[in-house]
């Protein structure tokens, strides 16, 4: 609005705010209160805690006997959970053999890549591994990859839930490319890059002499073989034609019984990672000796990754992996220390009550000049 | 009779100073244009229904009004523009859009839900503010008013029906619907009462008068017949010009903005007029005039702006890292026709992943990545904070300490987006009357004929005795002085605006005076020379006034208690009735108004020229010292010297002086007088009010002088109590008032503004040659001289500072005049001229005009960058109030424009500590705690996403869900935040006050400081690389739970996604130090929630939620693995930040921990510690009451010492 300005500097009327009528008008944006009967209610504001932010409140500050008392407590907390974790990690059996590089014979070292992708020479290899510890069943057969990509987007995308649970999706394909359809434009199932790529390396062990029977029921999630693999999904025009990727699967068994492709198709999440490959349900005992025959057909020379084949326990906390045990182990230790290092900070520096001077403001004085 | 009546009233009106204009003007040239270009309005009055000629009349606007931002139909549009006018709303508009292509990294639903969930929260806000406006709109729309329709029946009628060219019966104390022709009333001529002030904030009654020829229109029947028609300038927003004519019969008469009753205003002490509605609806004066208020951003959102544009370029520059790896990557994939990572089969691929063309690849990639790392920009924060500001709003509005009960108003925070300003003031600038100062003038002492009247102390008086008393008793004294004001208005209550106590003149004693006659005189001066309208009280007799400004009114009722009472006015007359001393009847006098020559700040004086019973005419005039001492006649300064003596003495005490003159008039001067003046009055052209000033300057001289009145203008409640806390919290305080100077020192030492011993540095242009140049009237010269002499007042003042520089002890004040600010203000001189300001303690502008207000808070604004706020209460603050980066209006008693003008609303001034020291504090304290944790927890989740993809070969694959992602932000980490914005408080409103210093860290701005915002984004770094690290290597390869099975892309996620839930929340809860109810639900609930969320999500069906199907329930929950990994990791994050805060709390506290630790170790109570601490937070140059105290200390001990030497 235009003002026009009062003419008087200082005018001002006696007496009026008792009188002066409702201010009804609406033109502009003005109090929301001013309803025609003012006078009615009074506009104070009602007390309450809440509205006067005076709500009774838990005002924790930092104290030397907070700080202290936390990392104490932090400390005594994370050592003993820090030692049973290493404890139980420790008493996981484990026994971690490579073999992509062993089962390379001498003569196919120097192209390895012509050798896996060569259909004709003979993928078997031998080896042999005496049990140091006892241990326990059921032990758990893992293979390791490492540098694989599980987790690329291209990769992770490459599939289509619809039609690995539903038989009438067959024909959905959509984000498969380019393993949707076959040549002659049928669709692939399962359709898309993971499925495509799955591992084909077997193994078979035996003590002994005697063969160890490898359980591969239950190595996956049972909610995935309910609800994500459909029982009435039988796999088609699966690796038929064109580059063949890994392994085959066996047409007449439903895709929520091919549990070896739906552990490979619980996507790792880091490029390095195991995958359960079966369990045995024996002990084996100090001293013997497995004999592991290998069919190394996985091709995994060309992008330079590795190929382990894992034997393993469990306990509680799940496989060998010391770091959570020393990590709480050392978080705990540290805790300690700052503890220590704070009551020797309270003890010999008490602070200087009230000091404004460490007040930043204060301390350039020049600030407020 | 009839033409009796008309006959006197011809009479009348020629005598009278309101005359309409007169046919004779009507060649006047802005008549000619009539008809023409921008004159082009034709009103047909009286014209209604079917009327061939009212085709003209269609396309005018009807008198609906609409204030409302949208229509229903431009509601969706319009608003989802303004939205996406926001760059971070569209930065999500267009990554939500990109989505929908193959390049997404995450599907487009979750994409664009948060964004719809914050766009639409913030559209339906704007759609329940515009409903309300509706409502408004509805409501004064559907106001009633009587309208013509046809053969004299009047019938209501709702406002928005009236069209242009209808006649229409407003009754007293009703809006007038529309802009209205004036036609007649229920006086015989034609004039009306007019209250304006909802458009101009003006609380005075103006007078309006009707064309001659149209008054006679009285009954409703008379309008039967009436046709009319009015041409007339095309709406505009010019409030007090109006050009038109009225065709009336065969004749033509012009039309002046005296005919035009603007819409807004309201009819006050007429009975009732008949007006024809010129313009209507949108065409009024008053809706083409009202524009949008500057709308204002606070420092801090607009530093918060600086800070995402930071954050978008962290944001660009991770996509172009990761694009760079991404293209190496991919290129490697195909190396000659022999593929590397065979599974992704690079050699058949989309251009996505194309080895072949890794360069689209990778610009592909970026987009994706932008997409992905967005979590970095917090999309819900403008919403958040918006929802934020609103509930701190209600707060201060609920504030029942800054309720003022006298009045029924409460606090109003009208915008809310400037909440966190208020902790950052850094320089307040406030008026001084009816801010600092009451609304109510007290007749408190006159000099009549060089004797002095008047026992009653002032207010100033009494703080001055104060002043001089001991010292000692300080503390008391400040203590009682609000109880001194109570007492002094309670305790006597008598009447309102008298305080003035001599039995010398009261109760008819004064003929006993040895000047009786000249006291007769001033007080029917008084009792005659003003505009105010009195008001009978019909059941008890008693007389109360309308006047233009209080001390109008003060002087009316100081006459009628003296036994002049002025009861009756008319178009012509006053009558008054005299207490005859020698009878002790009352008995009335009518004098007869010839003219009046009003007040205008130019002028400084008002007079009115009256025949009296006996025929004799008075020219009786009142009036600035500084104008009226000029124009005395050397016959007349028979008191000159012991008036001027006492005129001094009352501006000393505060008070606000007037002298009083008079001169008889001869007959024939006056009708000299009266035909030119007329003459001038019917010019209509700009010059009029030059020639009617030059006419009225020829009059009013030769006056005798009769004596001085002196009115207090009190300090209002708890002021200089206010004051002194400001000033403790270092918030400079500048004083911009109208009055004069030594008016304005005053009321500057009863407020502690000014002490004694502080140096005065004042710039003024009442030096003797500057007043000789004046008289010669050299324009030219006295303007180069006053620059001259301003410029070197000023670089005085500044050697003075710096020659006082060294001893810390000196405090300075600087008070400058109008005049001197003229030039002070120039271009060259300013920045000098703020310089020596801001070093001074106070400053205080006197008789500064509304426009050199708003220019000096122009000129602290930008040139010191500093936060400034302007609180003022009249309708001349408005131009301050909208220049200041806050403006605060006191809701007082003059009109409202200052309140709608101002971003807050107080009652009183004293409100203003609670509400800068406590709701300012703790509102810029939550903001800027908040945006810093909004930053953090953005950066601590989004980070995690960059690690992965380190992990993931750059190639945008998420480490979460879909779903998770997205969510996020709106639900498991937003309502902690709005609970920190809304509750937290670091110290409870009573500390606020005790230690006014804690405001400091506002004004220094070290909450949201860049180092602050950069430690808290780097906190986030941190937390994400421990969380992510952490959860990794914990989890890499083994099997996750004894059954053997590993952990996947999805365990993994939602671990660290678990881990950064806990760790944002705990963070919260380790930041904040109060804890109520609601704190703990909103941490505690949010961690619960996103539990049940999985819960949920993983059990709906897989097609939706894909990898997060039954992942707690059937992974998760069993494993051991999972809960002490989140143990962990949570713990871990978390060990940095506390210990740092705990070094920081124990060892460099800020001030409000150090008040913390003072709370906590219960020294409180411990004055001399709770005064040490403060003291320690004293700036020396400080000013206030407790500043002053520790100068008079200071100044004690020096004293001593001295003399032990």
């Amino acid at each position: 609005m235009i003002v026009r300005l009062s003419e008087f500097d200082n005018c001002f009327y006696v007496g009026r705010e008792h009188k002066s009528p409702p201010l009804t008008n609406k033109m502009m944006e003005m109090e929301p209160q001013s309803a025609p009967t003012p006078k009615k209610h009074s506009k104070k504001p009602k007390y309450s805690k809440f509205s006067q932010q005076e709500l009774p409140a838990w005002k924790p500050i930092l104290t030397p006997g907070w700080v202290i008392a936390t990392f104490t407590v932090v400390g005594i907390v994370f050592i003993p959970v820090g030692l049973a974790s290493l404890f139980s990690s420790e008493s996981v059996e484990e026994a971690s053999i490579r073999y992509d590089d062993q089962c390379l014979t001498e003569m196919h070292s120097e192209n390895a890549v012509e050798f896996i992708q060569n259909g004709l020479t003979n993928k078997t290899c031998t080896t042999s591994w005496i049990v140091e510890r006892r241990m326990q069943a059921p032990i758990f057969i893992y293979y390791q990859l490492d540098n694989y990509y599980q987790n690329h987007r291209r990769y992770v995308k490459s599939r289509n839930d619809k039609q690995l649970m539903n038989p009438a999706s067959e024909g959905d394909t959509t984000n498969c490319y380019p393993q949707d359809k076959t040549n002659d434009s049928m669709p692939i199932v399962p359709c898309g890059l993971m499925a495509w790529s799955l591992f084909n390396d077997t193994y078979r062990f035996s003590v002994n002499t005697n063969s160890l029977a490898v359980n591969k029921k239950d190595i996956s999630w049972g909610s995935d073989r309910s609800s994500k693999f459909g029982s009435k999904v039988y796999p088609k025009n699966f690796q038929v034609g064109g580059v063949v990727g890994g392994a085959k699967l066996d047409e007449n068994i439903p895709l929520s019984q091919q549990e070896d492709l739906i552990v490979w198709m619980r996507t790792a999440a880091l490029p390095s990672f195991r995958k359960l490959y079966g369990k045995i349900e024996t002990n084996l005992e100090v001293n013997d000796e497995v004999e592991i025959v290998i069919e190394n057909n996985y091709n995994t020379y060309e992008f330079g990754g590795k190929k382990r084949l894992i034997l393993s326990t469990s306990t509680w906390i799940g496989g060998k992996n010391p770091f959570l045990g020393m990590a709480y182990l050392f978080v705990g230790g540290v805790s300690l220390v700052c503890a220590i290092v704070f009551i020797l900070l309270y003890v010999i520096k008490p602070r200087p009550l009230g000091d404004p001077s460490y007040l930043s403001w204060n301390k350039n004085p020049g600030l407020l000049k | 009779m009839r033409s009796g009546r008309r006959k006197r009233k011809l009479h009348l009106s020629k005598l009278y100073s309101f005359t309409c204009c007169r046919a004779s003007s009507f060649e006047d040239e802005l008549y000619s244009q009539i008809g023409g270009r921008g004159y082009s309005r034709v009103v047909l009055c009286n014209e209604h229904g079917g009327n061939l000629e009212s085709e003209v009349v269609r396309d005018y606007a009807d008198n609906s009004v609409r204030s409302t931002k949208y229509t229903p139909a431009t509601f969706l549009p319009k608003s989802l523009f303004e939205q996406f006018r926001r760059v971070a709303n569209f930065y999500f508009l267009v990554t939500g859009i990109l989505a929908f292509t193959k390049l997404a990294p995450f599907n487009a639903a979750s994409a664009i839900f948060p964004l719809i969930i914050v766009v639409g929260a913030t559209m339906v806000k704007e759609g329940i503010e515009d409903w309300r406006r509706k409502k408004q709109d509805i409501e004064v729309n559907n106001r009633r008013v009587k309208v013509h329709k046809g053969d004299g029946n009047f019938e209501y009628t709702e406002w928005k029906n009236l069209r242009v060219g209808n006649i229409v019966k407003v009754e007293k104390d009703e809006f007038f619907p529309a802009d209205l022709l004036l036609l007649s009333s229920s006086y015989e001529d034609a004039v009306c009462y007019v209250e304006t002030m909802n458009l101009d904030g003006e609380t005075n009654l103006k007078l309006k008068q009707g064309l001659e020829i149209t008054s006679s229109l009285h009954g409703n029947l008379s309008f039967q017949k009436f046709r009319a028609t009015v041409k007339c300038e095309d709406p505009n927003a010019n409030l007090y010009s109006f050009v038109g004519s009225l065709e009336f019969g065969d004749q033509k008469y012009p039309l002046s903005p005296q005919q035009l009753l603007l819409r807004d205003s309201k009819l006050r002490n007429t009975d009732y007029i008949f007006g024809a509605v010129i313009f209507t609806g949108h065409d009024t004066k008053v809706i083409q005039n009202s524009t949008d208020p500057p709308s204002k951003r606070s420092r801090i959102e607009r530093k918060m702006d600086r800070v995402i544009y930071f954050l978008f370029c962290i944001l660009f520059l991770m996509a172009f890292v990761g694009s760079i790896f991404f293209y190496i990557l991919t290129k490697d994939d195909l190396q000659g026709g022999s593929m590397k990572r065979w599974y992704l089969r690079p050699d058949d691929t989309t251009v996505f992943f194309d080895p072949k063309r890794p360069a689209a690849a990778a610009a592909f990639h970026c987009l994706t990545a932008l997409m992905l790392y967005g979590f970095f920009i917090p999309i819900s924060l403008y919403v958040s904070i918006e929802i934020v500001k609103v509930l701190q709003s209600i707060f201060i509005n609920q504030d029942i300490h800054m309720y003022y009960e006298q009045a029924d108003k409460p606090a109003n925070a009208r915008t809310s987006n400037l909440n966190e300003e208020l902790g950052q003031v850094d320089t307040i600038l406030s008026d001084k009357t009816g801010t600092l100062t009451c609304n109510s003038m007290e007749f408190v002492k006159c000099s009549i004929a060089g004797v002095a009247y008047g026992r009653g102390i002032t207010e100033v008086e009494k703080a001055m005795g104060k002043r001089k008393g001991s010292p000692l008793n300080h503390e008391q004294v400040i203590g009682s002085e609000p109880n001194s004001i109570n007492e002094s208005s309670n305790g006597k209550a008598s009447i309102k605006g008298f305080n003035f106590i001599d039995e010398r003149i009261m109760n008819g004693n004064w003929v006993n005076e040895p000047h009786a006659d000249v006291i007769r005189r001033f007080f029917r001066l008084l009792a005659i020379c003003h505009t105010a309208i009195p008001e009978m009280d019909e059941d008890t007799g008693n007389v109360s006034y309308e006047a233009e400004s209080p001390d109008e009114a003060a002087f009316v009722i100081a006459a009628r208690e003296i036994g002049f009472e002025f009861c009756k006015r008319t178009q012509t007359s006053v009558s008054t009735f005299e207490l005859d001393p020698v009878s002790g009847k009352k008995v009335e006098r009518v004098y007869k108004l010839l003219n009046v020559l009003e007040f205008n700040s130019s002028r400084k004086r008002m007079s009115v020229i009256v025949e009296d019973e006996e025929g004799k005419i008075f020219l009786l005039c009142k009036g600035a010292d500084s104008v009226m001492f000029e124009r005395i006649a050397k016959n007349g300064r028979e008191f000159q010297d012991k008036t001027m003596e006492h005129v001094h003495d009352y501006a000393d005490a505060g008070l606000r002086t007037l002298i009083l003159a008079y001169r008889e008039l001869d007959v024939e001067e006056y009708k000299e007088f009266r035909n030119k003046f007329s003459k001038a009055k019917n010019l209509v052209c700009a010059d009029q009010e030059r020639q009617i000033e030059k006419i009225s300057n020829k009059i009013e001289r030769n006056l005798i002088l009769l004596g001085a009145t002196a009115v207090e203008d009190k300090l209002q409640n708890g002021v200089p109590d206010c004051i002194d806390k400001l000033a403790q919290a270092g918030i400079k305080i500048w004083v911009l008032t109208g009055d004069k100077m030594e008016t304005a020192i005053n009321i500057g030492f009863a407020c502690s503004l000014l002490r004694q011993g502080m140096k005065q540095i004042i710039i003024h242009l009442e030096s003797p040659e500057i007043k000789a140049l004046e008289k010669d009237g050299d324009k030219l010269a006295i303007i180069k001289a006053s620059r001259q002499s301003v410029l070197q007042q000023i670089s005085e003042g500044a050697a003075q500072l710096t020659a006082y520089r060294g001893s810390s002890q000196q405090a300075f004040a600087l008070i400058i005049d109008g005049k001197s600010l003229v030039y002070a203000l120039d271009d060259n001189i300013k920045n000098m001229f703020l310089e020596l300001a801001i070093r001074c303690a106070s400053v205080i502008c006197c008789r500064s005009s509304p426009k050199q207000k708003a220019l000096v808070t122009r000129l602290v604004k930008s040139g010191t960058r500093k936060t400034t706020l302007a609180i003022g209460d009249g309708a001349n603050d408005v131009g301050m109030l909208q220049e200041a980066d806050i403006g605060v209006g006191i809701s007082g008693v003059e009109g409202m424009q200052a309140v709608m003008s101002s971003d807050i609303a107080i009652a009183q001034f004293r409100y203003l500590d609670r509400l800068l020291l406590v709701h300012g504090h703790w509102c810029y304290r939550r903001i800027s705690s908040m945006i810093c944790y909004f930053f953090y927890k953005n950066i601590t989740f989004g980070f995690t996403l960059f690690l992965y993809e380190v992990y993931a070969s750059f190639s945008g694959e998420p480490a979460y869900n879909d779903w998770l992602l997205s969510i996020y932000n709106v639900f498991f980490s937003s309502l902690p935040v709005i609970a920190l914005g809304v509750f937290d408080q670091d110290v409870s409103a009573r500390y606020c006050l005790k230690f006014p210093l804690l405001y400091q860290e506002g004004v220094q701005n070290v909450l949201f400081s860049w180092r602050r915002i950069l430690s808290w984004m780097l906190n986030g770094f941190i937390s994400a690389i421990i969380i992510f690290f952490f959860c990794t290597k914990a989890m890499e390869l083994q099997a996750f739970d004894s059954e053997g099975r590993t952990a996947g892309r999805d365990i993994l996620g939602a671990t660290m996604y678990t881990c950064v839930v806990w760790v944002v929340n705990l963070q919260i809860a380790l930041a904040i130090s109060y804890f109520t109810m609601i704190q703990h639900i909103f941490i505690w609930g949010s961690i619960a929630f996103w539990y049940i969320f999985l819960l949920v999500y993983g059990a709906m069906s897989p097609h939706f939620s894909t990898n997060a199907y039954q992942v707690f329930a059937e992974t998760l929950a069993p494993s051991p693995m999972y809960w002490i990994v989140t143990f962990f990791v949570v713990i871990s994050t978390l060990i940095p930040y506390f210990s740092y805060s705990a070094i920081q709390m124990r060892f460099f506290p800020m001030f409000h921990e150090i008040v913390q630790w003072i709370r906590y170790e219960g020294k409180t109570k411990d004055p001399e510690y709770c005064h040490m601490v403060r003291q320690r937070s004293l700036r020396p140059t400080t000013v206030g009451s407790t500043a002053r105290l520790a100068a008079m200390a200071n100044d004690r001990r020096d004293r001593t010492t001295i003399n032990r030497r």
